[in-house]
């Protein structure tokens, strides 16, 4: 350790922190006041922009977008819960009754991701086709209707988005729940709880920091994503995500798409705000 | 004969190939304080986890009082379980975590209060109700543990070395309050430990257990004073065994021939019947005298070795002498330092000795006690 630094070790926590530090700056607040001030700006790209602090945009979007808008956070909060309920019994599977294959199982919980998020959507497609493999079997044999159809509904996008962020749910998940010492559980059965009141009392709220990760993780993401509605939907199951990406690309109206974006994270923003709360209530009930 | 609390009823445990229980049977009458003592591995945390309903008995059975409990869940027995560590939650304050049972048994709320704050008296925690564990010392949090058990009212309190992470002094301490606290509430403790020690300060009865059985179950002095097996002997404190053969029955004792011909007397209630025996001494009971000065012998230590010093050590309240018979046995004495008055006055090293002692001190191990060869026998001195 250079001398200088013996003499200010208080420093050295703020020096580990420099790179995230710099790279956040470059990478995120960078890009966030850019978007704000394009938000702002008026103009089109053949005339060129102007900042006109034109906050008039906000509400101009939100009630032009407002189903999309909505539709976004109520499909972000359905995978949410799907992607809670689907992973949080492998989570707990893997972290109690793994053993000694708890890593290759979570090896297999993050074995989709070796292969591309667009490749995955794609064979879902397949799947999920009108006379693909599974439809077209089970209209064969005549369970289904002819006219009956996966593709194109919101149970295909709201399915591909929980398939695509399952991972994100249970690895934070284990993590929480590998951390819990079994003998809590049963000195709850001990002190006359049934199997599923520990786990009620004990389990889920020893992990609810990580129920807390998980849900973000999915949450979050879910409401941004576009190409499982673009995939997997139609225009009636279109998400914010497919509205900025087109203002953006197809459109070019770079302030509007700009204006979403953030509303998009305010929204976020928002709910997480009242998530935080209903959780912090949570931990401390008996 | 009274009801026994706790009835084990031939009951094993294997996992897998492995037999951690063999066939143990096991009566305990309602208050009183049983302990479970052996080496690592013996079984005795599996013992005790089948009692509580954690582990599921291979085959055989358990009663609580004259109920079979063997198939029901912990959470359906009228036990309850200081574990190892304490496991207290830790996202509960000191008030939820020892409330726990009660809530999930519906009490009211006052009544949860009233007993909460009862325990909490008894276990010397007033004044502790919002702290979180981990704002405990480790004595608190084991008092916390017990309080949390003891507040449901058991039928029967299931600890397993319940003070094992405590430092000596704290350990002590403990020691005597779980004791006081027993007596005063009355009901049965089952107490698992390693530590003989302790298993012999607190216990009414213990089961001394190895691998997986009873070795020998009795009260602390009977384990101590009339060990049956050499492994037990040589759990309990320090032993010298002598090989010999009995050559004579005469109402109350027996005569024993060492194999170095010398004939000792021993009590026949510690004899079971066999010819070959091996003959128990503890160090303590040794009297050591200087050869010749036989007159200071007591009337009553008519056993007799002789012997040659070969070590001494001087210790503050007794002095430890090793010495080797004629035959070539090196025998560990134990002199209380009653009348001397410091390291000088002990005797040398090379100095001629005569042991002797009171044969109802005898204890005889019949050669099926002999332990296995490879069998952990640290303590046992005679070879
Ligand atoms: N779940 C299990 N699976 C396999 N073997 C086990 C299991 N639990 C215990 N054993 C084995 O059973 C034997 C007895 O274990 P137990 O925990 O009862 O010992 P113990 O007497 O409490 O020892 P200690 O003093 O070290 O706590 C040990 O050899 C142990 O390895
Ligand atoms: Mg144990």
């Amino acid at each position: 350790m250079p001398g200088w630094l013996r003499h200010h070790k208080g420093v050295v926590p703020y020096l580990f922190l420099l790179p995230g530090g710099l790279w956040l700056i470059v990478f995120f607040v960078v890009p966030l006041l850019t978007t704000a001030s394009v938000a702002l700006q008026e103009g089109s790209l053949a005339s060129g922009y102007r900042l006109t602090f034109n906050f008039g945009i906000f509400p101009e979007a939100i009630g032009r977008w407002d189903t999309q808008l909505l539709r976004s956070l109520q499909y972000g909060l359905i995978v949410t819960v799907l992607a809670m309920l689907i992973g949080y019994p492998m989570a707990y599977t893997i972290a109690f009754r793994g053993g000694r294959y708890k890593n290759i199982l979570l090896l297999l919980v993050i074995l989709p991701f070796f292969t591309s998020f667009i490749i995955r959507t794609i064979s879902w497609k397949f799947i999920l086709a009108d006379q693909g493999f599974l439809l077209g079997t089970l209209k064969e044999i005549g369970l289904l209707d002819q006219g009956f159809r996966l593709l194109a509904t919101p149970v295909a996008v709201i399915s591909g988005i929980t398939y695509n962020f399952l991972p994100f749910v249970v690895l934070p998940l284990y993590v929480a729940l590998e951390r819990i010492d079994p003998r809590l559980i049963e000195a709850a059965t001990d002190l006359y709880a049934s199997r599923f009141q520990a786990f009620l009392r004990v389990t889920l709220p020893l992990s609810i920091s990580g129920v807390f990760a998980a849900s973000l993780l999915s949450f979050i993401p879910a409401v941004g994503d576009y190409l499982n509605a673009e995939l997997l939907g139609s225009r009636n199951e279109t998400m914010i995500g497919n509205v900025i990406q087109r203002l953006f690309l197809v459109n070019r109206d770079y302030p509007e798409a700009a204006a979403l974006s953030l509303i998009l994270m305010v929204g976020i923003l928002v709910s997480i705000f009242f998530y935080i709360r209903l959780l912090r209530g949570q931990e401390l009930t008996v | 004969m009274p009801e026994a609390d706790v009835r084990l009823d031939r009951v094993t445990k294997r996992f897998g190939s492995f037999t951690a229980v063999d066939d143990l049977s096991l009566e305990i009458p309602e208050g009183e304080f049983f302990s479970l003592l052996g080496p690592s591995g013996c079984g005795k945390t599996t013992t005790l986890r089948m009692i509580g309903g954690f582990e599921e008995v291979t085959s055989g059975a358990i009663y609580l009082g004259d109920q079979n409990v063997t198939d029901l869940p912990p959470f359906k027995r009228a036990t309850n379980t200081v574990f190892q560590n304490y496991a207290l939650f830790p996202h509960l304050s000191v008030f939820e975590n020892i409330a726990f049972g009660l809530r999930r048994r519906k009490t009211a709320l006052g009544e949860i209060r009233r007993q909460v704050a009862f325990m909490l008296e008894l276990v010397e925690l007033p004044g502790y109700e919002e702290r979180r564990p981990n704002q405990l010392s480790g004595g608190q949090q084991q008092r916390v543990a017990l309080a949390r058990a003891l507040v449901n009212n058991p039928r029967v309190l299931l600890l397993d070395e319940p003070l094992g992470a405590l430092d000596l002094k704290l350990r002590k301490q403990m020691q005597v309050e779980l004791k006081r606290i027993q007596s005063e509430i009355g009901i049965t403790f089952i107490f698992v430990t390693h530590d003989q020690e302790e298993a012999m300060t607190m216990s009414d009865r213990i089961a001394v257990m190895r691998a997986g059985r009873i070795e020998q179950l009795g009260a602390p002095e009977e384990l101590y004073e009339r060990p049956t097996t050499e492994f037990v002997a040589g759990f309990l404190g320090v032993s010298n065994l002598l090989d010999g053969e009995v050559t004579e029955r005469d109402g109350d004792m027996v005569s024993i021939r060492l194999t170095n011909g010398v004939l000792v007397q021993a009590p026949a209630a510690a004899t079971n019947g066999a010819a070959k025996v091996r003959v128990g001494i503890r160090p303590e009971k040794l009297r050591v005298v200087p050869r010749g000065a036989e007159v200071t012998a007591g009337a009553t230590e008519t056993n007799v070795l002789e012997g040659t010093v070969l070590d001494a050590s001087y210790i503050g309240v007794s002095t430890q002498y090793l010495v080797k018979t004629a035959e070539g046995h090196t025998l560990t004495v134990y002199a209380q330092n009653l009348t001397t008055s410091g390291a000088s006055e002990v005797l040398s090293d090379g100095q001629d000795v005569r042991l002797s002692w009171n044969p109802q001190h005898t204890f005889v191990i019949d050669d099926a006690g002999r332990s296995d060869p490879e069998a952990p026998m640290e303590e046992a001195r005679t070879r």
